[in-house]
């Protein structure tokens, strides 16, 4: 009984498949994507890989600052708990119906696994139940994509993303055509952050607490930049390790460090090496593109640095606005836009992976 | 009472090649913890007996996923759970613990109820801000044995 309904399914997507080569451009494409991989659950529905029509974050970050960090438990029951309200939402917002659902794209890694099985279950049972055809995503892709609902992307492009989890530089020929240049050897920059945050007793996440600081604190205080001069990887470790010493001996020494200090000084640290390999990645792939994704892509000190470079070079920059860097479902609904026209679609054993990479 | 072996590291590059050695001495189903505060070296630790284990991916903190799988000649699987308060039933341990790699976890403690009878812990103190005091400390025979023979071979042998 079961494999016969299951092979009805799979006959239906292969029609749908079929017809997908015969559609034309001007029908609309109506894409509900869904967001579970970390401490966000969010439903969104996208036209056409770029209009918004519903993009519902539920953000959990009230039940996470207790624990000053992410707790993957929480989280997951948290998704199972909000996933159907936040379905609803989505349809009534953008006042559509299952039925007029062209596909359901999901984040199906990286991630915390818990999480991500959240939403991929869900998503694989409206496709089943509703014949609709499934597409999973890259959560990363996802972060790049997001830069498509601001302004169409054009290739080739270099992608910076930047966020809790991530640090990588992307170079992309063309739709989903990923080659991951160079990514962190240790922490990732958002993490560092975090973590430097809570060595300066700033409340979680990190992040926005040490760009307020930032601008009011002077960059005095000499911190490491690493792997300055050596390919693209990152390194953020040996960074952090320096601020939790200086303030460490500070302390032994009854010295005074002002955290505005530190944070402008950390903050500049990591902005000097972002923005150095992201320059040296646009100017030897000869690219005059570039985007910026993820959490941190929110950061001012960042934001104002590389748009000040990209303007001396005569570089395109995009940088989507602040809710559209973090986790988010209206990216991931782009992101499968493009793979559900090139006929990329998965199957019901789409299944969660933590550690999915961007480019096999 | 749990023997302890005594190491000396002055650098980040001394607290690797402790571990990589060590990675010679491990075997599939074996399970490590690393005690240490933030930036006293954990994750290079790791890193340390991921070259010893022949993986050249980058091994880098697997804050964000809780665990990274890593393939040399054994499996490697890091796990980090810091932020694993409330309950972790989902996360699957077991699997990891009595498979067939070798199972790293950052901040164990958060987990002690559900670590294997048997495991080496490794504790790592700061005691400048370069220089750290790592200590191997067993837990039950095949860990004492482990130690035993990295000790003989590498500090007293040869």
């Amino acid at each position: 009984m079961g494999e016969i309904i299951m092979l009805s399914w799979k006959k239906e997507m292969e029609k749908k498949l079929e017809r997908l080569k015969t559609i034309d451009l001007k029908e609309s494409v109506i894409i509900l994507g869904i967001e579970t991989s970390c401490d966000e659950t969010s439903i969104a529905i996208v036209q056409d890989g770029h209009k918004i029509l519903s993009n519902i974050v539920s953000s959990q970050i009230a039940i996470h600052k207790r624990f000053g960090g992410v707790v993957p438990e929480v989280a997951s029951r948290k998704h199972v708990e909000v996933i159907n309200v936040l379905l609803e939402e989505a349809l009534n917002d953008a006042k559509l119906k299952l039925g007029d659902i062209s596909a359901i794209a999901v984040t199906y890694g990286p991630g915390l696994i818990g999480s991500l099985l959240v939403g991929v279950a869900a998503a694989k049972a409206i496709s089943f139940a509703k014949g609709i055809p499934l597409v999973g995503v890259n959560h990363i892709a996802g972060h790049i994509y997001a830069n498509n609902l601001i302004k169409q992307l054009e290739f080739p492009l270099i992608a910076l993303v930047v966020s809790g989890g991530h640090t990588e530089l992307v170079y992309m020929e063309d739709h989903h055509k990923f080659e991951v240049l160079g990514m962190t050897r240790d922490d990732a920059a958002g993490e560092a952050y975090d973590k430097v945050a809570r060595t300066l007793e700033l409340p979680y996440p990190g992040g926005p607490y040490i760009d307020k600081l930032a601008k009011e604190g002077k960059a005095t205080i000499e911190l490491p930049r690493a792997l300055m001069d050596n390919g693209y990887d990152f390194s953020f470790s040996g960074l952090k390790s320096a601020v939790i010493n200086t303030m460490h001996n500070a302390k032994q020494r009854g010295e005074y460090i002002a955290k505005e200090d530190m944070a402008a000084s950390f903050q500049e640290a990591v902005v000097d090496v972002l923005v150095s390999k992201t320059l040296k990645a646009v100017q030897e792939k000869q690219v005059k593109n570039l985007i910026v994704a993820g959490g941190v892509a929110a950061n001012q000190g960042l934001r104002s640095r590389l748009k000040e470079k990209c303007e001396q070079l005569g570089i395109d920059l995009t940088i989507p606005p602040l809710e559209l860097c973090t986790d988010n479902a209206a990216m991931i609904a782009s992101a499968g836009y493009f793979s559900y026209l090139k006929g990329e679609w998965s199957n019901l054993e789409l299944n969660g992976i933590a550690g999915l990479p961007l480019s096999p | 009472m749990v023997n302890s072996y005594q190491f000396t590291a002055n650098n980040v590059s001394e607290t690797r090649q402790l571990a990589s050695k060590l990675a010679n001495y491990l075997k599939p189903g074996n399970v490590l913890t690393l005690e240490g505060g933030l930036g006293a070296g954990k994750t290079a630790f790791t890193q340390g007996l991921a070259i010893g284990l022949g993986i050249t991916q980058i091994v880098n903190s697997p804050t964000f996923t809780i665990i990274k799988e890593y393939h040399g000649k054994y499996p490697l699987y890091h796990m980090d759970v810091y932020r694993l308060e409330d309950g972790y039933d989902d996360i699957g341990f077991e699997d990891y613990f009595y498979g067939d790699g070798i199972t790293v976890i950052e901040w164990a403690s958060i987990i002690k109820d559900i670590l294997p009878k048997q495991y080496l812990n490794i504790r790592i103190e700061k005691s400048d801000d370069n220089k750290r005091r790592i200590f191997f400390e067993p837990n039950g025979d095949e860990y004492i044995q482990i130690c035993e023979e990295f000790m003989a071979n590498e500090y007293f042998g040869d």
